[in-house]
């Protein structure tokens, strides 16, 4: 794809090879009412995609993954930080500029039902994004949305059909082949088989995992399952309370976790082997996740840390996401790897 | 082996035969027994209202304007007279018909005008939200403060009891409830995540609206203006049966009922009718509403 | 069918203690022969179709299955709380020897919530919001008269100590909103205990909580079933949670039990091909190599349209003629496990998942690799 004459918004310094470097990005939602309290959503957050990469970004509820995802191809608009993609720093660009790079970054949505316009048919869902972008007219149109529908596995005849005719894991993959349409380089996965039953779960998985090879696809995929996410990615980042703890690549966050968060989290999930469980004894973190408007201070895990020093260093300094254990495996705290 | 994915994918591929979405609202609706007879009685009083004209002029009713001096006050089926006489002479029957065409042109074209102004208004507040959506409520809301049958009066005292007049009236006072109801729809359907899709596929907002707002906002709304329409009808006839609607001789029912009540002991059914004619028209209109607001529910589909 | 000639693992002579716990043999529960259905305008749905299950005093029994298979029609007819147009149609259900489905609505009333107790997924419909949740964990005592109110009263703080939910005394006077989703739940299991059920049905009950709740949730169940002695009837769809919690698992697909067995066995040697793909299906965290997973192709069946034979013929990777024309029994594969199955895991070697080719959709997508760019 030719480069834009925008060259100005080239930001000097960025790898051809890092296709999302995403800068110190805060995003607040303003919770109106005379008290001037914003949900921090996104407090801080800074991390890299490289080309062909999937960055798994996982987390429990409150903490921000979703709206993350949103900030990262400007569905939302970020309060202070940047998102770089391709080279260019999506907030900087104008309305122009940004719906010709969004042809380049799609996403995928967790609700199959509710990511479907239920009055308009599959063939029209598809046609959509490849008329805005007058990708392809008549006949060769309703070849590329057969194509679409071919290659997520659906058969190409039911364009006429509407959504609601479909289950929903044939809805996601729906989903899947809207998101294909202009052959996106990056596809942002919002928690998209966790609405799915068990069975269907794996095929999506699967259809994802050979898109991306056949596709040459980066992604970031949310989730809050470790166990998936894992899976999927290569490098799997670990948010809370809108801020990462920790990213390492998928062999290391499980081998040595360096944050406390992640190690509890590592040892909830229960797995299915019977005599590994029954050895097991999960870190039982106390309390509930707090709430994403009056933050903890110093590091946010602090209240629920089983190795906080608090009051001490713990409840004073939010501590800096830096290597701990090896190049690339970045944890943010001040006793990393002592759990 | 091979033949059991096979059979599987096809058996995934196979899905239930194809509806469209407003067919199926169609057959919910006509499931409605009550909607149904609603539907059938409004569009015998449709037909009547586009063929009274041309009956008169074939002479098979008789003048609603001419007054037969002879027979003042006459009850049903008198001298040729079906259901009678007013007191001027003038057949009820054919003054039913020929007032059913005020009542249906004020009751539909009235829900044209508040969909414009409200549709319009809540569009516009629920779509760009923030400060123009907070104005625009504002002014919604002193608006809903005003008393609507007295600035109907204030409307029509001032530019005269034309039928333009009084749509116009009607129609600037009631647009409010629409309004509200459209904000929320675009509000509601606003977050939906097709909607964030369409924006992230590159979809210009003018065809999001057109396209995603617009078509799945419509249930509620056409709802809606069903059930106002027996609300203009109502107004009109009071304002009528209080002398400041349309004057005669064009006869509409509410001016019956008020010429009528006057004379209620000697000839009842001069009241009678046109109350009933007024009571059963509502009635339809109210009875299609219910229906349609089960049959465009899309969490009711089948 | 012959089986269990050949030697198995985990099947030995000697009967499988777990846990350090007394052998548990006596049947508290036993479904025989259930069938649940719903008249609907697209047919007969045959929510349960011919169930046969059986929890043991004390014991924990997870019900494992996709959405549909019939596992939480299952509870409710248990407890008798069938929406309509559901019936039971056939089958009993002996609770310590008494019939359930012959008892009249008073005895079903003193039954349920008081000697067998259930908790739901989502808390928040469960709870009624506009009643101080100690009340209402005091209304499930008081409605059985089996404590007088001040002896409730008092309950309900030991109930909410027990299931660690912190400031009893203050918590028990507010209001459901003000609890998080975790402790919400507490609140349930602790009605749920507080009438002393000899058995606690708990349908999906972490399912809507994170992940971290959810350890804290089952870890309580846990410590429940060991110190009061109560047996769990856990469903789910979450084989991992199985394994986990339960003493021993039923698999169910299309309204019907198709394996159960032991938890080691179960997962250590699943017989049945569903079973066998679910297991399979489903990541791993402590995997370390990243293999593909297996994928159960197609869709779950319509209850009311289902195929004749095994009813799980259509999807499985496995399918011989046989399977078209006969139901297989639900028949013993080795001890203590039994399978509803012609071909069985154990016939397929060792590496069965060789033999699943890949779809035709697969195939396809191998084939579009190349194309990239506008369509001409």
């Amino acid at each position: 794809m030719a480069l834009s004459a925008e060259a100005s918004l080239q930001v000097p310094g960025v790898d051809p090879e890092t296709i999302l470097r995403v800068e110190d990005v805060y995003k607040h939602f303003p919770l109106g009412g005379l008290g001037g309290d914003t949900v921090r959503a996104v407090d801080g957050v800074s991390f890299e995609l490289k080309r062909g990469e999937t960055l798994g970004l996982v987390g429990e509820s409150g903490c921000g993954k979703s709206t993350l995802g949103r900030c990262l191809i400007r569905l939302l608009n970020v309060n202070s930080g940047r998102v770089i993609f391709e080279g260019r720093d999506l907030a900087a660009m104008g309305a122009r500029e940004l719906r010709r790079v969004r042809r380049r970054m799609q996403i995928i949505f967790q609700d199959p039902f509710a990511s479907l316009d239920p009055r308009m048919t599959v063939g029209e869902i598809l046609a959509e994004p490849i008329d805005n972008f007058k990708f392809a007219r008549g006949a060769s149109r309703r070849r590329r949305i057969q194509e679409l529908l071919d290659i997520v596995g659906l058969n190409p005849n039911f364009t006429n059909r509407y959504p609601h005719e479909f289950s929903g894991g044939q809805r996601q993959r729906i989903g899947i082949a809207r998101a294909l349409a202009l052959n996106p380089s990056l596809i942002v996965c919002d928690e998209p088989v966790s609405a799915l039953d068990v069975s269907i779960q794996a095929q999506i998985i699967n259809l994802l995992q050979d898109l991306q090879g056949s596709f040459d696809l980066s992604y970031v995929f949310i989730a809050h399952d470790l166990a998936v996410v894992r899976h999927l990615s290569d490098r799997v980042a670990v948010m809370y309370l809108g801020k990462i703890v920790e990213i390492a690549d998928r062999q290391s966050i499980y081998a040595s976790p360096q944050h406390p968060y992640t190690k509890a989290l590592l040892s909830s999930i229960p797995i299915p082997d019977p005599a590994k469980e029954r050895d097991r004894a999960p870190i039982l973190i106390k309390g509930e996740i707090p709430s994403p408007v009056n933050p903890p201070s110093g590091c946010r895990f602090h209240t629920r840390c089983p190795i906080a020093r608090a009051p001490g260093i713990c409840a004073d300094q939010e501590p800096a996401l830096i290597e701990h254990a090896g190049s690339g495996h970045v944890a943010a705290c001040h006793f990393a790897g002592e759990l | 082996m091979a033949s059991a994915v096979a059979a599987a994918q096809m058996a995934e591929w196979d899905s239930p035969e194809q509806i469209g979405l407003w067919s199926d609202a169609w057959m919910r609706f006509r499931r409605n027994r009550l909607a149904v007879v609603g539907l059938v009685i409004v569009i015998l009083l449709l037909i009547d209202a586009f063929t009274a004209p041309l009956l008169v002029h074939l002479g098979v009713i008789i003048d609603p304007i001419k007054q037969d001096v002879a027979h003042i006050e006459v009850g049903p089926g008198g001298f040729g007279h079906l259901l009678g006489t007013d007191e001027l002479g003038r057949d009820t029957l054919s003054r039913l018909m020929y007032g059913a065409r005020i009542s249906l042109t004020i009751g539909i074209l009235v829900q044209g005008i508040i969909f414009v102004i409200g549709g319009t208004i809540g569009l516009t507040a629920g779509y760009v939200g923030g400060r123009v959506d907070n104005l625009l409520m504002r002014f919604t809301d002193i608006w809903y403060a005003f008393p609507d049958l007295i600035f109907v009066l204030v409307l029509v005292s001032v530019f005269g009891p034309s039928l333009l007049s009084i749509f116009g009236a009607i129609g600037i006072v009631n647009w409010v409830n629409l309004a509200r109801l459209v904000r929320g729809q675009v509000l509601s359907i606003k977050e939906k995540e097709y909607v964030e899709a369409a924006r992230a596929t590159g979809t210009p907002p003018l065809r999001i609206v057109l396209r995603h707002l617009v078509p799945n906002a419509l249930g509620p709304i056409i709802v809606t203006l069903t059930f106002g329409i027996p609300q203009a009808i109502f107004l009109e006839a009071t304002l009528s049966f209080i002398g400041v609607g349309i004057q005669p001789p064009t006869p509409t029912w509410g001016q019956m009922v008020n010429d009528g009540y006057q004379a209620v002991y000697a000839n009842p059914s001069s009241v009678v009718f046109p109350a009933l004619a007024i009571g059963l028209t509502m009635l339809a209109f109210t009875f299609i509403g219910d229906g349609l607001r089960d049959a465009l529910d899309p969490r009711m589909r089948r | 069918m012959a089986c269990a000639t050949r030697s198995i693992p985990g099947c030995g002579a000697e009967p499988l203690v777990t846990s350090g716990r007394p052998e548990l043999s006596d049947a508290l529960l036993q479904v025989k022969g259930l069938h649940t259905q719903f008249p609907t305008s697209r047919g007969l749905v045959r929510a349960v179709d011919g169930v046969d299950l059986e929890v043991r005093s004390g014991e924990v029994l997870g019900v494992v299955g996709e959405s549909g298979c019939g596992k939480t029609m299952t509870a409710l007819s248990i407890l008798r709380l069938l929406p309509d147009p559901g019936r039971i149609t056939a089958g009993q259900i002996l609770f310590r020897g008494r019939d359930v489905t012959a008892m009249s609505p008073e005895q079903v009333r003193d039954f349920r919530g008081n000697e067998v107790a259930m908790i739901f997924q989502d808390p928040m419909t469960s709870l009624n919001p506009v009643t101080k949740v100690g009340s209402q964990i005091e209304e499930a005592m008081t409605a059985h008269s089996k404590f007088s109110q001040q002896i409730a009263k008092e309950r309900v703080l030991e109930l909410l100590t027990r299931v660690r939910v912190p400031s009893a005394e203050r918590r028990a006077q507010d209001y459901p909103h003000q609890f998080s989703g975790g402790m919400r739940q507490r609140a349930m299991i602790a009605m749920g205990l507080s009438n002393e059920p000899a058995l606690l049905i708990a349908d999906e009950p972490t399912t809507a909580l994170d992940v971290t709740v959810q350890a804290q949730i089952i870890d309580l169940l846990k410590r429940l079933n060991t110190e009061m002695g109560a047996a769990i009837m856990l469903i789910t769809h979450n084989m991992a949670l199985v394994a986990s919690l339960c003493d021993r698992v039923v698999v169910m697909y299309a309204g019907r039990v198709v394996e159960e067995g032991p938890v080691e066995q179960i997962f250590s040697s699943p017989q049945h091909p569903y079973t066998w793909s679910l297991l399979r299906s489903v990541p791993r965290v402590d995997q370390a190599r990243r293999e593909r997973l297996v994928s159960i192709e197609g869709l779950p069946p319509d209850l009311s349209r289902l195929p004749g034979g095994c009813k799980f013929h259509p999807r499985c990777p496995f399918v011989e003629a046989r399977c078209r024309e006969e139901e297989p029994p639900l028949a013993e594969v080795a001890s203590a496990q039994k399978a509803r199955c012609w071909v069985l895991m154990r016939t397929l070697g060792d590496n069965p998942q060789d033999r699943i080719e890949p779809s035709a959709a697969r195939a396809t997508l191998l084939s579009a690799g190349e194309a990239d760019g506008a369509v001409g």
